[in-house]
C-alpha cells in the first residue's frame, strides 16, 4: 500500500477532535464534585486515542476525552490550565483546555513527536522527534518551532534541569544521553548508557540525572558536571526472566530519598533507596508498566500499565499497591493536576 | 513518503551542519574534535541471481534486497557516529550473474576492508571464506540459512545474523506445542532448500516431542494456475493430497513460494497451514510493530520505498552490530570490533524486546523469531517461560552449545 494512503486516514479522523464538547458535559465539569482542592489524574491512551481523567480522591473516571492519533507524552502547562499532548501519528502537539475539556489549536511538533518536556520558563517545549533524530524546540506563544538540535537515532526521553540550563535527551538506538546547553542549543556531551535508553529524570536539586535503559534493564545515575555515570542500578526479580526486566519510567521524590523505576514486562515497580541505590522492594502492578507520576504531596504514585489497560495506585509511605483503575486502550503517559 | 521537498533539504542541511558542528563533543577522545572522524569501512558483497518469481505475483523479489538493509544500517551508524567521532562507509561490490565473486572480494580486501557483509548462498560464501585473502577478515552471513554452515562447515571468520533453518523450525515447533498442535503433516517442495527446511522441521519435531504423522513430496505443477478458473485444479489437487491423513497442522517446506500459498483453505480437513506459507517463522515481517519496530519499519520504508524483508533485516543487523561495537569499544579497529562483538558484553537492540548477541560456539546471532502471516503478528518465539533454558531462552532456538557440531577453525 502506498505510504501516502496509509497516512491519509489520520486527517479524516480529525472531526472527532471536537472543538465544542456537548454542553451538558461542560456544565457537569464546571461544578466539580470534589471541591476546590481535588486533584485530577490525566492519562494518555496510546491506542485509545483519548485522555482519561480520574478524580484524585475517589479514583473514579470523570471523563474520557477523544484526542488525536497515538497520544503518548503529556505535560501540564506552567499555569496547570492546559495539557500538552504529543499526538505522535498526527505530527502535532495538541492543547487540551483543562477547564472546558476542549481541544484548542494544535502546536507544531516536528515529525513523530513521542515525548517532550516543558522548560521551567513555561514558554518552550522540547520535543523528541522519534522518526527523524531531532529535538525540536517549540515556542508556545509564537506557535512555531524555534530551533532543532540533531541527536542520535530514535530520540525518546527529555529531561530539563530544574534551573533550565541543561536539556538531556536519550536516543534509543544510539544508546546515549545527550546533554544540550540551553543557551547555545548545542550538544556538549554524550554519555553512553545501556541499550535502548528511555527516561531522563533529574533529581529536584539538579545534582543527578537518572537514565533508564529498556533493553539493558538498568538505570544509569549520571553526575551532570562531569557527565560520568556514578552508579548503575541493576534489578532482579525472583521468578522473572532477566530479559523481561526492562527499565522504563522513573520517578524520584523531591527529598531524593526514594526512586521508583517501572520495569515494563516484569510488571513490577522497583523501589530504590536514592542515597544508597539499593533496591528495597518490588511492587507488583499491572502488565507492561510504562510511566510513573506522583501526586502533589508525593503520598501516591500512579503507574500506566500498557497491556492491562489500567493505572495502578501506589501508597508511597507504606510502599503498597492499593488499587488499580481501568482506563483507556494502552495507557502510556500520566500526569497529576493539583 | 509524501514529505515536502523543503523539509527534506532542510534535513540534509541539518545533517551537514551536524557533521561539521557535532564532532566537537566526541565521546572519550578529544582528538576527534580537531581531526576528521575515524572511519570504519564495511564491505557488502552480493551476486545477482535469477530468482524464481513466487507463484502469487504480489511480492516479486526486490532487486535491492539485502543491500537496502545494509545502507540503512550505515545511516543509523553514522547518526550515532556524529557523537562518537566515528564514520561508517559501505563499500558495495555486486558481482553479476555467473560473475567472479572471489575477484570482487579480493578487490574489497585490497582496498583495506576487513569487515564484509555477504549476501551470498552457501557455496560461494564458503568459497570466499576459504580464500587466503579472507584471513583476518570477518564475514557476516546475511543470506544463507543453511544449518551445516553453523555446524560441520562452520568457520572461525564467519558470523551469522540471518537465523538458521533450525532456529526457524524450532520457533515454529515451540508455537505448535503451545497450541497443542502436535501432529504434523509435512509437505516438501522440489528444491534442495525445501528438503533442507523439511529436515530442520523433522529435527525440531523430534526435539520438542511432537509427531510427524505424514510426509509427502509436492510434485504437482499448477501450469494453468493463472488462467481463468485455474484455481479449480489446484484446489482439487490439494484436497486429494491431504485426504486420508489425521493431523493437526500442515507444515509446508517451499522456500521459493511456488505452491505453499495455495494450501490454505483447500485442504481436505479444515487445518491450518504453517512453515514457509500461512503462519511463517521469520526474522522480520511486515506486521511487526512491537518493541519500537514501527520506527525501523518507517525508516526503512522511507529509504527503500518498500517493506523490509528478513534478508534486509539481517544485513541491517550486521552493519548495526559493527556500529554498536565501535561506539561501545570506542574504536574503529576491525580486530577490536570483532573481539567486542564476540564478547559477553555485546548487546544489540534489534526491536525484538530482548538484546541480541552472538553465540560463541558457532557465530550465530541469538534472536527471537516472529510467527506471522502477511497481515498479523501471531506470536514470537521463544514464548516467555514456556521453554526453559539454563542460560538464555533464546538458546532454545537452533543449535545449542552441547549439541553443536561446530569446531571453529
Amino acid at each position: 500500500m502506498p505510504l501516502a494512503m496509509m497516512r491519509a486516514p489520520r486527517r479524516l479522523l480529525h472531526p472527532c477532535r471536537s472543538w465544542a464538547m456537548p454542553a451538558l458535559a461542560v456544565a457537569l465539569w464546571l461544578t466539580p464534585a470534589g471541591g476546590a482542592g481535588a486533584e485530577t489524574v490525566l492519562v494518555s491512551n496510546e491506542k485509545g486515542n483519548s485522555i482519561t481523567v480520574l478524580d484524585g480522591e475517589s479514583l473514579k473516571v470523570l471523563r474520557t476525552v477523544p484526542v488525536g492519533q497515538r497520544p503518548r507524552g503529556i505535560v501540564l502547562s506552567k499555569d496547570k490550565k492546559t495539557l500538552y499532548i504529543c499526538a505522535s501519528d498526527d505530527d502535532e502537539i495538541e492543547t487540551l483546555d483543562l477547564e472546558k475539556f476542549t481541544l484548542g489549536p494544535p502546536l507544531p511538533s516536528g515529525p513523530d513527536p513521542e515525548t517532550f518536556a516543558l522548560h521551567p520558563d513555561g514558554r518552550h517545549l522540547y520535543v523528541a522527534n522519534e522518526g527523524s533524530s531531532l529535538v525540536s524546540i517549540v515556542d508556545i506563544a509564537a506557535r512555531r518551532i524555534s530551533g532543532e538540535i540533531p541527536v542520535g537515532v530514535e530520540p525518546e526521553g527529555m529531561g530539563i534541569s530544574p534551573d533550565g540550563k541543561w536539556i538531556v535527551n536519550t536516543s534509543e538506538t544510539t544508546s546515549m544521553a545527550h546533554f544540550i546547553d540551553n543557551d547555545t542549543r548545542k550538544v556538549v556531551a554524550n554519555v553512553l548508557v545501556d541499550s535502548r535508553p528511555r527516561r531522563a529524570e533529574w533529581t529536584a536539586d539538579g545534582q543527578q540525572v537518572w537514565v533508564s535503559s529498556e533493553i539493558g534493564g538498568t538505570v544509569s545515575v549520571i553526575d551532570p558536571p562531569s557527565h560520568k555515570i556514578v552508579h548503575k542500578i541493576a534489578f532482579a526479580v525472583s521468578g522473572v526472566p532477566q530479559e523481561a526486566i526492562q527499565a522504563v519510567g522513573v520517578a524520584l521524590t523531591k527529598d531524593r530519598k526514594l526512586g521508583f523505576v517501572a520495569l515494563g514486562p516484569a510488571n513490577r515497580v522497583a523501589v530504590v533507596d536514592a542515597q544508597t541505590y539499593e533496591v528495597k522492594k518490588y511492587l507488583l502492578v499491572g502488565q507492561r508498566v510504562w510511566n510513573l507520576a506522583f501526586n502533589s504531596d508525593e503520598s501516591r504514585l500512579y503507574t500506566t500499565n500498557g497491556i492491562s489497560n489500567d493505572v495502578s495506585v501506589i501508597d508511597v509511605p507504606n510502599l503498597r499497591v492499593v488499587k488499580s483503575v481501568t482506563v483507556g486502550n494502552q495507557p502510556w503517559g500520566v500526569v497529576v493536576r493539583p | 513518503m509524501g514529505r515536502p521537498i523543503g523539509r527534506r533539504s532542510r534535513r540534509a542541511l541539518l545533517a551537514l551542519s551536524a557533521l561539521a558542528a557535532v564532532m566537537a563533543p566526541a565521546l572519550g577522545s578529544p582528538r576527534a574534535a580537531e581531526q576528521s572522524p575515524a572511519a570504519v569501512q564495511i564491505g557488502f558483497i552480493g551476486q545477482r541471481v535469477k530468482r524464481e518469481a513466487p507463484q502469487p505475483y504480489l511480492d516479486p523479489p526486490p532487486a535491492d534486497e539485502g543491500v537496502a538493509g545494509a545502507r540503512l544500517g550505515i545511516a543509523d551508524d553514522n547518526t550515532t557516529g556524529r557523537f562518537t567521532g566515528q564514520q561508517f562507509v559501505l563499500a558495495e561490490a555486486l558481482a553479476p550473474e555467473g560473475g567472479d565473486v572471489a575477484a570482487a572480494f579480493r578487490k574489497l580486501v585490497g582496498e583495506g576492508v576487513r569487515l564484509v557483509v555477504t549476501d551470498l548462498p552457501e557455496a560461494p560464501l564458503l568459497a570466499v571464506a576459504a580464500l587466503p585473502e579472507a584471513r583476518g577478515v570477518t564475514l557476516f552471513n546475511t543470506a544463507a540459512p543453511d544449518d551445516d554452515l553453523r555446524a560441520e562447515k562452520c568457520r572461525a571468520n564467519l558470523l551469522h545474523t540471518l537465523p538458521s533453518r533450525a532456529m526457524l523450525a524450532d520457533a515454529l515447533l515451540e508455537y505448535l506445542l503451545v497450541k497443542q498442535w502436535r501432529n504434523v503433516f509435512l509437505v516438501v517442495g522440489p528444491t534442495e532448500g525445501d528438503r533442507a527446511y523439511a529436515a530442520a522441521v523433522k529435527r525440531a519435531i523430534a526435539k520438542f516431542g511432537a509427531k510427524l504423522v505424514a510426509e509427502k513430496p509436492w510434485t504437482f505443477q499448477p501450469g494453468a494456475k493463472r488462467s481463468d478458473s485455474g484455481h479449480y485444479s489446484i484446489a482439487a489437487e490439494v484436497a486429494n493430497f491431504t485426504q486420508g491423513v489425521s493431523y493437526d497442522v500442515l507444515v509446508v517446506a517451499d522456500e521459493d513460494d511456488q505452491f505453499g500459498d495455495y494450501m490454505s483453505y483447500a485442504t481436505y480437513a479444515p487445518r491450518p497451514v504453517a512453515g514457509t506459507a500461512g503462519l511463517v517463522a521469520t526474522a522480520w515481517a511486515r506486521p511487526h510493530e512491537e518493541w519500537g519496530a514501527t520506527q525501523l519499519q518507517d525508516r526503512f520504508r522511507q529509504a527503500a520505498k518498500r517493506w523490509m524483508t528478513a534478508r534486509d533485516y539481517a544485513a541491517w543487523l550486521a552493519v548495526r552490530a559493527v556500529g554498536e561495537a565501535a561506539a561501545r569499544a570506542q574504536s574503529v579497529e576491525p580486530e577490536k570490533l570483532v573481539a567486542f562483538m564476540r564478547s559477553e558484553q555485546f548487546q544489540l537492540g534489534g526491536y525484538k524486546g530482548t538484546p541480541l548477541s552472538f553465540r560463541p560456539w558457532d557465530g550465530q546471532m541469538r534472536q527471537a523469531i516472529l510467527l506471522a502471516d502477511t497481515r498479523a503478528l501471531v506470536s514470537v518465539s521463544p514464548p516467555p517461560g514456556r521453554f526453559l533454558h539454563q542460560f538464555s531462552e533464546l538458546d532454545t532456538l537452533g543449535m545449542d552449545r552441547p549439541e553443536s557440531k561446530c569446531r571453529l577453525q
